[in-house]
């Protein structure tokens, strides 16, 4: 599956902290890369959505909706917005 | 555009298809009318949502193929093998209801204060927010000089092409077609390379900022070759729609 990038979660990242974040920097846990939400590498194989740094690969972010609640985990992020 | 300012929840709405508008064989523009909309900036989408009578749900997003200003409409390409794509472009009719919910995003966004020339790059259905920017540039008297070069499979594929041939002034539309020419065709006729890039794009020192949206592998491409040609990445803004992209 081809990867998608951050534009296409704009409403999914609305719902989860209120606000528009694609604008927003992020920075990779692991390398320190920091960029816009919106070049970050997007997949969502159904299931939810994995969000990786666009310089190691590294997951930053995971979102997994089920009956109405979404999971968030941020764990590879150092900084968001 | 203060009305996108404002925090607000993004809810599920619902939207009433207005007028559809054959673009190509394969891509149509659907204009809706949705009641208590916030205004959009050029440049963002919104979301789609279709409901299986069994419950099954599928979402999409969908660029605004609108200005600022104008009634919210979208331009979908079908993809046969698409879950919403062929409901949209062959089974929606005028005065059905369609869920949606936006506008969302607020990087791949052009404010006409921005004086800066424009780099616009399109791959396939790549254009419909770029032809936001274009008709917000030309609503709002921009002066902005911009070069679109667009990349289609044919000339018959080639999305809004008598508005596209319209534009004024101060726009300079190139196309490539990838696959197939019409006869004594004297443009690109390839994929858009590095080398086209260097022929076309305004260079690095006019400080341009650049847009490009497609396909993954497009803008991969389009995006690389701007900084090789020294943009800075923070000036060349993406938008990829993934391989297949129902977008």
């Amino acid at each position: 599956m081809e990867a998608l990038d951050g534009n296409a979660i704009g409403g999914l990242l609305i719902d989860v902290f209120g606000t528009e974040m694609t604008a927003e920097r992020s920075t990779c846990a692991t390398c320190g890369a920091s960029r816009p939400v919106a070049e970050l590498v997007v997949y969502r194989p159904g299931l939810g959505t994995v969000v990786r740094c666009r310089t190691c690969g590294s997951v930053l972010m995971v979102f997994a909706q089920f009956r109405g609640i979404t999971c968030v985990d941020l764990h590879g992020l150092a900084a968001l917005g | 555009m203060a009305g996108t300012a404002v925090r607000r929840r993004l809810t599920w709405q619902l939207g009433t298809v207005g007028s559809l508008t054959d673009e190509t064989a394969m891509v149509r523009t659907i204009a809706l009318d949705v009641p208590g909309w916030p205004g959009h900036r050029a440049g963002q989408h919104l979301d789609v949502r279709l409901t299986a009578e069994d419950g099954y749900r599928a979402e999409r997003s969908y660029s605004i193929a609108s200005a600022p200003g104008e009634p919210v409409a979208i331009t979908v390409e079908r993809l046969d093998d698409g879950e919403v794509s062929p409901y949209l472009t062959k089974e929606l009719m005028a005065t059905d209801e369609l869920e949606l919910r936006g506008p969302i995003g607020g990087y791949f966004v052009w404010d006409p204060t921005d004086c800066r020339p424009l780099m616009l790059l399109a791959g396939g259905s790549g254009i419909v927010p770029l032809r936001a920017i274009l008709r917000h540039r030309e609503r709002t008297g921009s002066a902005v000089p911009v070069r679109l070069l667009y990349s289609s499979r044919s000339w018959e594929d080639v999305i809004y092409r008598d508005e596209l041939d319209a534009l004024g002034d101060g726009v300079q539309v190139i196309h490539a077609l990838t696959r197939r020419q019409p006869p004594g065709w004297t443009g690109y006729a390839r994929r858009v390379d590095a080398q086209m890039l260097t022929e076309v794009a305004w260079p690095a020192d006019q400080a341009p900022l650049a847009y490009a949206c497609g396909p993954t592998s497009f803008v991969e491409t389009v995006a690389g070759g701007l900084v090789g040609l020294g943009y800075p990445p923070q000036r060349v803004k993406t938008e990829r729609f993934g391989a297949t992209g129902d977008r």
